[in-house]
C-alpha cells in the first residue's frame, strides 16, 4: 500500500491550490474546537478550581439532650447551642491519613465560627477561620489574594479583607478587638489585608492561627472542619466516598448541594459539544464533498488504473489516504494555530475577572488531531467508493 | 503456433427491452500466440466492444472467451483485474497516461501497482522499454509536457511493462500525424518479432492495417472476413 500513499501523495500535490484551500478549512475547525475546548475548560476551571474546597468534613452537632418518661413521653429537650461545639476531636490523627490518599493535593484543618471585630466604637460581625500556620493558602489561594501586609498568621494576628478593612477603617499594624460567640476576646494585630475580588470574603471574613482560633472558640483539641483540594475536581465525588471507607467520617464532595451549578456547568460543557461536533461536521462536509469532485475530475485516470490492473481496493486506498492525510494537515496546522492564538492568554493560575478564561492545557489537542483524521477518513470513503465503482470502459472513453 | 485467445458464440447487448442494441451476435475469432492481426471494420461494428471484451474490462451478455485456458466469462472482477495486469497489456487512442506522473512513473505503474511498491528492478525495466522508444531523454520527463508522439510511444512501453502474451491496441495511431503513426507501428512490429507478444489493432487505416500480417474483419457484429 506504499504505492497508493504515494499517488494519493501525488495527487495532492498535483493540486496544490486546491489543497492548500481544503486544508486550511480543516484546520479552521481544528483551531475552533480547540478554542472552544480551552474556553468551556477554562471556564469551568475558573468557575470551579479557584478557591472552594473540594471535599469537606465537618464536624457534627451533636443531637439535643432528651428526657424521656419510662412511659415513652418526652418529658424536656435540651435547647441546641447556638454556639458551634462540636469538633473533630482526632483531626491530628486523620490529616497525615486523608494526605496519603491519592488525588488528593492539599489538607487543611479549621475551627470555623462566628464573632465580632471591634475597632474603637465600630464593631463587625464576621466569620473566623482558623488555619495551620503554612496552610493559610492550602485551600483559598490567600498568599495570591493579598492586598497589603502578608498572609502568614501565628499568635495574635489576623488576616482581613480589604472591604472590611475600608469599613472600619483598618491599617496594618493596628490593633482590634476579636471576640467570638463563645465569649472569648483576644487581641489581635492586623498583618496583611486581602481582596479576592468576592465582595462576600472581603466584607465578612477574618482569618487567624489555629492556635487563637482555639483560645477564641474554647476548643482544645480537634478542628471543627477539615477541607481538601484535589488536583482533579471531578474526582470529588470518588475521593469523599474513599475518605469516608477510609476514616469512617462524613466527606462530602463539593458536588452535593451544587446541583444548580453542576447542571449550568452540564450545560456549557452540551453547548461546548455541539459547537465542537459542528466543527466536525464541516470538516467531514468539506472533505467529502471536495473528494467527491476530485474524483469526478480524475474519472479516466482511475478508469486506466483499473484497466491497468489496480483493484478496487487499491482505488479506495488511495483516495482514504487523501482524506487521512488532509485531516492530519489540517489537523496539525489547526492544532498549532490553536495552540499559538492560546499563548497570549494568561494561564489557569493566573485567571483575572474580566479576561477569558482560556485554559490552554485544556485544548484538546491531540483528540482534536484524532477526530479531525478519523473525521476525514470517514468522509472519504463515500468517494473512495464511489472512485471503486468507476466503470473503466466509461471512464477510458471521457 | 498455439491458440492464445479463443472468443465463441459472443453475443453483448446493450440496454434492454425495445431500447436493446445487440452489436456482436454470436462472433467466434481465435488469436494464435505470436500474431501480429487488424481488427477492421466500420464504425459501430463491434471492434471496440470486441476489444473490450477480450482486455476482460467487460462480460459479454453470452458466450464463450478463453485465453490462456482460463474461462474468463465466469471469473469474478477481483480475479479478472489480477489477469488483466499480468497477461493483457491496452494502448489507447488518446494514450491515456496519468497525467500527474513522469514518464517512468507512467510505464512502472502496471508493476508498482501489483506489487505494492515502485522496486528497482521495475524502475530498471521501465527505463530499458522507454529507450527502447527513444525515449531515453524523457524518462523523468512529466507526461502531460511531452508530444502525442512521445505520449503514445510511452503508452506502447506501459503496455509491454508486465510482458504480457497479448496487447489490445484500439486505434493506436488515431491521434497520430503520418510519421509518428509510423514510428509507433515499427515499434510494435519489432516487439511482436523479438518477443512473440500478439497484438491486435483496432484500426480504419488500411496503410497500418497492411502492416499486420493477418486482417480480421468484423461487420454488423460478426467476424466476416
Amino acid at each position: 500500500m506504499l504505492y497508493a500513499l504515494k499517488i494519493a501523495t501525488r495527487y495532492l500535490t498535483a493540486s496544490k491550490a486546491q489543497t492548500a484551500l481544503l486544508v486550511t478549512g480543516v484546520a479552521v475547525g481544528v483551531f475552533i474546537f480547540i478554542f472552544m475546548s480551552a474556553l468551556i475548560g477554562g471556564l469551568a476551571e475558573f468557575i470551579l478550581s479557584g478557591d472552594i474546597s473540594h471535599v469537606t468534613i465537618t464536624a457534627e452537632d451533636r443531637d439535643p439532650a432528651i428526657l424521656v418518661h419510662p412511659d415513652g413521653a418526652v418529658l424536656a429537650v435540651a435547647e441546641r447551642g447556638r454556639a458551634r461545639t462540636a469538633a473533630l476531636a482526632e483531626a491530628a490523627t486523620w490529616t497525615p491519613l486523608i494526605e496519603t490518599v491519592p488525588g488528593v493535593i492539599a489538607v487543611s484543618p479549621q475551627i470555623t465560627g462566628a464573632g465580632f471585630l471591634t475597632r474603637g466604637a465600630q464593631v463587625a460581625q464576621v466569620s473566623v477561620t482558623g488555619v495551620d500556620p503554612g496552610r493559610e493558602s492550602a485551600i483559598l489561594n490567600l498568599a495570591g489574594y493579598m492586598h497589603e501586609g502578608a498572609v502568614r498568621l501565628g499568635a495574635g494576628r489576623i488576616v482581613l479583607g480589604q472591604r472590611l478593612a475600608d469599613d472600619l477603617s483598618l491599617r496594618l499594624g493596628q490593633t482590634l478587638r476579636l471576640q467570638s460567640a463563645v465569649g472569648v476576646s483576644a487581641v489581635l494585630t492586623l498583618t496583611g489585608i486581602y481582596s479576592t475580588g468576592n465582595g462576600m470574603i472581603d466584607a465578612s471574613s477574618v482569618f487567624v492561627g489555629l492556635p487563637t482560633a482555639r483560645t477564641l472558640f474554647a476548643l482544645p483539641q480537634g478542628v471543627t472542619r477539615i477541607e481538601i483540594k484535589l488536583a482533579d475536581l471531578n474526582a470529588a465525588d470518588a475521593t469523599a466516598l474513599r475518605i469516608r471507607a477510609l476514616t469512617g467520617l462524613d466527606a462530602v464532595p463539593w458536588t452535593d448541594g451544587a446541583e444548580q451549578l453542576m447542571e449550568a456547568l452540564n450545560a456549557q460543557a452540551q453547548t461546548g459539544y455541539f459547537l465542537k461536533s459542528f466543527a466536525l461536521i464541516t470538516i467531514v462536509i468539506g472533505v467529502a464533498s471536495s473528494l467527491l469532485l476530485s474524483t469526478y475530475r480524475r474519472r479516466p485516470e482511475i478508469g486506466i488504473m483499473r484497466a491497468m490492473g489496480a483493484g478496487q481496493g487499491f482505488v479506495i486506498f488511495v483516495f482514504v489516504t487523501q482524506g487521512a492525510l488532509i485531516g492530519l494537515m489540517g489537523g496539525l496546522f489547526g492544532a498549532a494555530a490553536g495552540y499559538l492564538a492560546l499563548l497570549p492568554f494568561p494561564s489557569r493560575d493566573a485567571f483575572e475577572p474580566g479576561t477569558l478564561p482560556m485554559d490552554i492545557t485544556q485544548g484538546s489537542y491531540g483528540l482534536a488531531i484524532t477526530l479531525t483524521v478519523i473525521g476525514a477518513i470517514l468522509a472519504s470513503i463515500l468517494p473512495a467508493r464511489s472512485a471503486a465503482r468507476v466503470d473503466p470502459v466509461t471512464a477510458i472513453g471521457q | 503456433m498455439t491458440a492464445l485467445v479463443q472468443v465463441s458464440d459472443l453475443v453483448k447487448t446493450f440496454g434492454t427491452g425495445e431500447a436493446a442494441t445487440r452489436v456482436l451476435r454470436g462472433l467466434r475469432l481465435t488469436l494464435e500466440t505470436g500474431e501480429m492481426a487488424a481488427l477492421l471494420g466500420p464504425s459501430g461494428s463491434g471492434k471496440s466492444t470486441l476489444l473490450t471484451i477480450l482486455g476482460t474490462l467487460m462480460k459479454p451478455t453470452s458466450g464463450r472467451h478463453v485465453m490462456l485456458g482460463l474461462d474468463l466469462v465466469a471469473a469474478e472482477d477481483a480475479a479478472l483485474t489480477e489477469f488483466r495486469n499480468r497477461h493483457i497489456g491496452f494502448v489507447f487512442q488518446f494514450h491515456n497516461l496519468l497525467p500527474d506522473f513522469t514518464a517512468l512513473e507512467n510505464v512502472i505503474f502496471p508493476t508498482a501497482v501489483r506489487e505494492g511498491r515502485e522496486t528497482a528492478a521495475a524502475r530498471a525495466r521501465g527505463r530499458d522499454l522507454l529507450v527502447r522508444m527513444g525515449l531515453a531523454d524523457r524518462v523523468d520527463f512529466p507526461s502531460a509536457k511531452l508530444s502525442g508522439g512521445q505520449k503514445q510511444r510511452v503508452a506502447v512501453a506501459r503496455a509491454l511493462m508486465n510482458r504480457p502474451e497479448l496487447v489490445l491496441a484500439d486505434e493506436p495511431t488515431g491521434n497520430l500525424d503520418r510519421t509518428s503513426a509510423m514510428q509507433v507501428m515499427d515499434l510494435i512490429a519489432e516487439i511482436n518479432r523479438d518477443e512473440g507478444t500478439t497484438f491486435l489493432i483496432s484500426t480504419h487505416d488500411e496503410k497500418i492495417a497492411s502492416l499486420c500480417r493477418r486482417q480480421i474483419v468484423v461487420g454488423d457484429g460478426m467476424v466476416t472476413g
